[in-house]
């Protein structure tokens, strides 16, 4: 068990290979209750969310999903975040659970000349349960009333999973197919108690990690932070400078859109077996170049692999990381490192 | 959690059986499930001279790095080769497939001093968690 952002959670319940690998050919259940779930309402919900966030939330169809993300002034990322537009005045904003109170606390701020908007931290009162892998939509289809098997990827639904009522959107983070569940938390025991019964394991936060780290999914703290721009982290197209009206950001964003990132963010396979990590120095020769933001074993793989920021000028290598003294001889690969959709 | 009373111990979590000269050496039952699965062992050299509680190769898991420290003082015989394809035997069976290394102890009683019996180590581990 490990303290994250103040929940208490399993790194891994049993392995973290055979949870990694349940996920990728079969599937496993995650419990993401930690996840902050803030509500934007009223007849201005969609045009505050537009005016908070970089994306263009009011855009959305109801049932739609959307990965966007909460920028300072500056440009800076205070989070990456999912919006679901619930109905047509509601939408549900899911954070990292280590920003929750920040999320929050700016949406208010920013929602505070729309009259008409309310913000609500919901986040105590939803428990979220995500299935994930290629078994998913088999395994959940018989223990909810949708059609789970034709909702397509970023969208959502209500309905009744293991006869609880839920909000059930087929989205996760570890570049595999899925669903997360959104229900209420005394519900949540019999939402995965239904979801486990065919013997379906359980998997921690290490194989979460592992999982988005193959996917290319950037995590808040590691490629993501105020001092990145969307940019940097190769998300530049969740910045909607298309979209009407003014935003937290706008100006900063597209001075920063025009004048090209200094630094860029690679994926990296590593020859030696020994693990690039957090904050190891990537060097191109003998000079260092950038950082590893993630870095870790790949089960998918069998290689180690990281992502890292490199100086915008460097970016063509060839690059070792510097494992604890010694340079790793690392190839460059085109992110992501899995692609479900190119397996054979 | 299993602490066989057979072997002998470090507070660095490994464990050492002593045959004659012959030492193997590899990391307890407590570490392995603390570390979670091992991905990557760094041995030693065969051949090479290792020194008590000096580290001599490195245990790399999904979410930390460890270094191997030799419980003895001698020359290293043998290495467990099978962990380079399964490094995870470490998890399975810490103390028969997922042995480390031997080592062939000097002749000075310094070779294996302060090493620590089970019911010792036990107690070391009980307070640990």
């Amino acid at each position: 068990m490990t303290d994250f952002a103040g929940w208490l959670m399993p790194l891994r319940y049993g392995g973290e290979t055979a949870e990694h690998d349940a996920v990728r050919n079969a599937a496993a259940l995650f419990d993401l209750s930690h996840m902050g779930e803030i509500a934007v309402t009223g007849p201005d919900a969609g045009a505050a969310l537009d005016y908070a966030v970089c994306g263009w939330p009011s855009a959305l169809p109801v049932g739609g999903a959307r990965y966007t993300m909460l920028c300072a002034p500056d440009g800076g990322i205070l989070d990456d975040l999912i919006v679901y537009r619930q109905a047509d005045e509601r939408f549900l904003v899911v954070a990292n659970a280590v920003n929750t109170a920040v999320v929050l606390g700016e949406l208010r701020q920013r929602s505070a000349e729309f009259g008409a908007a309310v913000v609500t931290d919901e986040t105590l009162s939803t428990g979220l349960i995500s299935i994930q892998g290629p078994n998913g939509p088999g395994i959940l289809s018989a223990v909810t009333d949708l059609p789970v098997g034709q909702m397509r990827y970023y969208t959502g639904a209500y309905g009744l999973v293991a006869g609880c009522p839920a909000w059930v959107a087929r989205t996760g983070y570890t570049g595999e197919d899925g669903f997360e569940i959104f229900c209420a938390p005394a519900d949540c025991e019999r939402v995965w108690d239904a979801l486990a019964a065919g013997g379906v394991p359980p998997a921690g936060l290490a194989a979460r990690d592992t999982l988005r780290l193959e996917a290319g999914m950037p995590l808040y703290g590691s490629e993501l932070g105020p001092d990145v721009t969307p940019y940097e982290a190769g998300l530049g197209r969740v910045v909607r400078l298309d979209k009407p009206g003014d935003f937290v950001g706008r100006s900063a964003l597209a001075a920063r859109a025009a004048e090209g990132p200094r630094r860029v963010l690679i994926g990296l396979v590593l020859q030696s077996r020994r693990v690039p990590r957090h904050g190891y120095p990537v060097l191109s020769g003998t000079s260092e170049v950038g950082l590893v933001t993630s870095g870790g074993p790949s089960p998918s793989l069998g290689a180690p692999i990281a992502m890292a920021y490199v100086a915008a000028d460097a970016a063509a290598g060839p690059f070792s990381v510097d494992v604890r003294g010694r340079a790793e001889p690392a190839a460059v690969t085109k992110l992501p490192f899995y692609d479900r959709r190119k397996r054979q | 959690m299993s602490v066989p009373a057979e072997l002998r111990y470090t507070a660095e979590h490994e464990w050492v059986a002593i045959e004659g000269e012959t030492a193997t050496i590899g990391i307890t039952d407590f570490a392995a499930q603390a570390l979670g699965d091992v991905v990557f062992v760094s041995l030693p050299a065969v051949g090479a001279t290792v020194t008590a509680g000096d580290p001599c190769g490195e245990v790399e898991s999904y979410k930390s790095v460890s270094e191997l420290y030799s419980p003895v003082t001698g020359e290293v015989t043998a290495v467990n080769e099978e962990l380079n394809d399964d490094p995870a035997l470490i998890n399975a069976e810490p103390y028969n497939l997922g042995w480390i290394f031997r080592v062939r102890l000097t002749a000075d009683a310094e070779a294996t001093a302060g090493l620590l019996a089970a019911a010792e180590y036990e107690e070391l581990t009980s307070s640990a968690s």
